[in-house]
């Protein structure tokens, strides 16, 4: 009985907490959008210039969330099945990225391949473009997002141990193996956790991003800064109509986990 | 292990496909770009089409203008750290100054063209709710107790400098330049800001979507923006002395050299000047340089408010030193 | 690197895992180009400094209260932010009931949605204009404008943070503990305290110090709800800004420096208090 009521005081919190704070900011957004009217809306999500920003947010992301996840797993290998000195150092250095402010993270970027920056002479030379061009807003969403996925998947394989590893290794299982049958497994909804965020995050970061890209209308400009124009343009109903896309976008990706992760917990695989 | 490859080749795949589309090729068509300010948006995307057409008459050259918009401080130090822009059209000369400073554009840029390089000026008006409740009509009403002013900080938006500078003009005038009274008229100006928002677009919507305040400090520009969206529930208070905005114009040099760009740039600058694009700048609540141009629209703007110039605070280099560097007496009107 | 293997084989004896050498070597490549190059240009920036003059920057009164201003409310939100982090990830992985899928699809919204725009929702529904701020308001609270506000746009971004730690380590908890002391006549509270809680703090803690470091950086949501006004709403982010604008990078990066320290130092501390709990519930 108590414990009954402490579930529904618990689920009814939960439900209080999510829609005042998440619910109904998102929910406004698209209150919002669609304030003039669905012809007004149509027009500010299929315009030239939002359908480029598109195409250049994926484009960004996509990079973020590969090479993210590449390096997240070997991170977490690393520090979770191995001792060595100064493990709790790299552990924090890769947390560094969310200690920056994005603005300062841009500025990094800037400080390097900027007309201001000490690799300016070189790149020039060769005529390739980093900051104020599409190279710049990746390296941006690259470091911003880069702790998410060993971040999410450290805390599960730390409270996994390494025994199993260790046994499987004695029996003589080369590294690849042990990964595949063992630590995979364990670490599986964990990464999921991981790609989703990392994705979440690298769509709609702003702050880093703004700083490098110059905003050139339809060459650098992704979602997130169109929204910044269009809102600095005093065009507050197409913001947030190009808004309600990352929105539509990060709630699909939602959805896709759902399927993934219920379809994978019926088969009994956790 | 295979998969480790293909996904390291995707990578690689990934990048270079970006690096190579940063470089993009060279097409026949000459590209400029200009890199302004916000709420220039509309009147440059009219006068970027009014230009193309002259020029293509002109000189038989296809010429497209990629634009770009954001705070001006911002934007200026973009073109600084190696945004490219063939020219910039910024909310103050000061900003420009700044790119002279790293050497990207000629010293003297400010009497290359007409009018100390500002085609089109603008001033600072208050917004007020319908109807006017507190009855504001002039600077010293924004001093009262119980009026609850919005404008941005001039610290981190240069455009709200005008604001501030505007204010002070109305003060020296009141108090025959007597500087502690001067002060204590801005302090308590000041005291009646309620939110000091980082640019000028954050105030404008703290004023309009969120309700705060009773009077917005805008540019006059902006302010119209404001009631064309929202006709009935505004209205724009002139005051009785402001000061004279000059939004800046010039050619970067440095980049207009690299990539051969000099004539249009510089043709692109002069056209702002052309009657046309004149009565464009009046059309989108700027206020045409060109006298003439300007009477046309004496029923849209109130000429007969007195304007004070940069030049009465003897340049931006003093103003700046005297209010806005730090420990300046900007900061000094905050205390713990 | 090779010297870095050999003398941690020599203190903890030889790895028994293999794939130290490679996984070690791509983890601190990627490390290196992504993150402590780039951050070893802030410190060649803030050099460009005389101590004298650099000292005098970061501790300028303005900027102290700046520091105050980010640091307090980051660390309330993320206080906020864990213990909302815990019911909501014990309730989407303890409990069934309608709703329970849209319920966890939800959580990663915030980072999907540009910092600003947040920041500009947020504030249009806590000012006292708003649909929530309205309520408070009618109670004499006032929410947007003030600490509150700051410290629910810093709840907003950093929720996701939290229970995404926690809930994996919850998933994989075995329910044996739980039950064995239900068994026992351990109550709900005592079970949850003495057995679950001792397992899921480390996870806690990380998701704590995330979305404290996240808090302390965040700009771009925070800047509309503050009201911005020094020494009361002023947070440090925007006095880089401030900066900036007036084309000092310098000082700028300088006040970067200070702030990333103290955010490193933080995290570091979580790190190694986890680690050491790590060692304690496994053995």
């Amino acid at each position: 009985m108590k414990s009954k009521i402490t579930r529904i005081i618990l689920i009814t919190v939960s439900f209080i907490f999510i829609g005042g704070m998440l619910v109904l900011p998102l929910s406004s957004v698209i209150v919002y959008a669609l304030r003039d009217g669905i012809k007004a809306y149509k027009e500010a999500v299929f315009d030239e210039y939002t359908v480029k920003a598109l195409y250049l947010t994926i484009i960004a992301t996509m990079s973020a969330v590969a090479l993210n996840t590449l390096f997240g797993i070997f991170a977490a290998w690393t520090i979770t099945k191995f001792n060595f000195r100064g493990k709790q150092l790299l552990t924090t250095l890769i947390d560094i990225p969310f200690a920056i402010s994005p603005v300062i993270a841009g500025l990094l970027f800037i400080l390097i391949f900027g007309r201001v920056g000490w690799a300016y002479d070189f790149i020039e030379k060769y005529n390739i473009k980093i900051v104020f061009a599409i190279p710049g807003i990746i390296l941006a969403t690259i470091f911003v997002t880069f702790p998410f996925v060993s971040r999410e998947i450290i805390p599960v394989l730390n409270s996994q141990g390494k025994d199993e590893e260790e046994a499987a290794a004695l029996m003589g299982a080369d590294g690849f193996k042990i990964f595949r049958k063992i630590t995979l497994p364990h670490m599986k909804w964990a990464l999921l956790y991981g790609v989703i965020l990392c994705t979440a995050r690298a769509m709609g970061e702003f702050g880093a991003v703004s700083v490098l890209s110059g905003h050139l209308r339809g060459k650098t400009n992704t979602l997130p800064l169109h929204v910044e124009i269009l809102y600095n343009e005093f065009n507050l109903t197409s913001a947030f109509a190009v808004s309600s896309i990352l929105v539509i976008m990060a709630i699909i990706i939602l959805i896709l986990r759902n399927i993934v992760e219920y379809k994978g917990k019926k088969a009994g695989e956790l | 292990m295979n998969k480790r490859r293909l996904l390291s080749l995707g990578l690689t795949l990934v990048l270079s496909i970006g690096v190579l589309t940063g470089c993009g090729s060279k097409s026949e068509i000459i590209e400029i770009t200009n890199v302004s300010y916000d709420p220039t948006r509309e009147f440059y995307e009219a006068y970027n089409e009014e230009f193309k057409a002259y020029w293509k008459e002109k000189t038989d050259q296809e010429v497209t203008i990629v634009q770009s918009h954001g705070g001006s401080g911002k934007q200026a130090r973009s073109v600084i750290e190696g945004n490219e822009a063939d020219v910039v059209t910024l909310a103050l000369a000061q900003d420009i100054t700044a790119i002279e400073e790293a050497g990207l554009i000629e010293a003297g840029w400010i009497d290359e063209f007409e009018k100390n390089s500002s085609p089109y000026t603008s001033t600072i008006v208050f917004l007020v709710r319908s109807g006017n409740p507190k009855n504001i009509k002039d600077w010293d009403d924004l001093i009262k107790d119980g009026v609850e002013v919005i404008t941005p900080n001039p610290k981190s938006s240069g455009g709200a400098r005008w604001n501030f500078l505007a204010a002070w003009g109305f003060a020296d005038e009141l108090y025959g330049g007597a500087q502690d009274k001067i002060t204590e008229f801005i302090t308590k100006l000041y005291n009646n800001v309620i939110v000091l928002d980082s640019g000028a677009r954050g105030s404008t919507t703290t004023f309009v979507e969120n309700g705060q305040g009773d009077v917005l400090i805008a540019w006059e520009n902006e302010a119209y923006l404001s009631l064309k969206e929202h006709p009935d529930e505004y209205e724009i208070i002139t005051p009785s002395i402001s000061i004279l905005a000059e939004p800046s114009v010039a050619v970067v040099d440095e980049v207009t050299k690299k990539r051969d760009t000099a004539e249009v740039a510089s043709g692109y600058i002069s056209y702002l000047y052309s009657d046309a694009a004149q009565r464009l700048a009046g059309e989108n609540y700027y206020r045409p340089s060109n006298e003439e141009i300007l009477q046309e629209f004496s029923n849209v703007f109130d000429l007969n408010s007195r304007l004070i110039t940069i030049d009465d605070f003897g340049g931006w280099e003093e103003a700046s030193k005297e209010f806005f560097v730090d420990g300046a007496l900007f900061d000094q009107i905050y205390s713990e | 690197m090779k010297e870095l293997i050999k003398k941690t084989k020599g203190k903890y004896g030889k790895k028994i895992i293999p794939g130290f050498g490679i996984s070690m070597g791509i983890t601190i490549s990627f490390l290196s180009l992504i993150v402590l190059i780039p951050m070893a240009s802030i410190i060649v920036n803030a050099s460009g400094l005389s101590f004298e003059e650099f000292i005098g920057i970061v501790t300028e009164k303005q900027v102290v209260s700046g520091y105050k201003v980010s640091f307090l409310c980051a660390f309330i939100a993320a206080l906020i932010n864990s213990g909302f982090g815990v019911i909501l990830a014990w309730v989407l992985v303890k409990y069934e009931f309608p709703g329970k899928r849209i319920l966890d699809g939800l959580i990663e919204l915030p980072f999907a949605l540009p910092t600003a725009v947040a920041g500009i929702t947020l504030t249009a529904l806590y000012s006292d204009k708003g649909w929530i701020g309205k309520i408070f308001a009618g109670a004499g609270i006032q929410i947007a404008y003030t600490k509150v506000g700051i410290i629910i746009a810093m709840v907003f971004i950093g929720i996701p943070f939290v229970v995404r730690a926690i809930q994996p380590v919850l998933e994989k908890l075995d329910t044996q503990y739980e039950e064995a002391a239900t068994m026992l006549g351990a109550s709900g509270s005592k079970t949850f305290l003495k057995v679950i809680l001792p397992e899921i703090f480390p996870a806690m803690l990380t998701g704590f110090g995330l979305a404290l470091a996240r808090g302390i950086g965040e700009y771009g949501s925070v800047v509309f709800i503050a009201g911005n006004i020094p020494y009361k709403t002023q947070i440090a982010p925007l006095l880089i800004m401030t900066k900036l604008e007036q084309y000092k990078y310098a000082d700028a990066t300088g006040i970067a420096l200070v702030m990333l320290i103290a955010s490193f130092l933080i995290l570091l501390i979580i790190n190694i208090v986890q680690s050491y709990m790590n060692k304690v519930t496994n053995n």
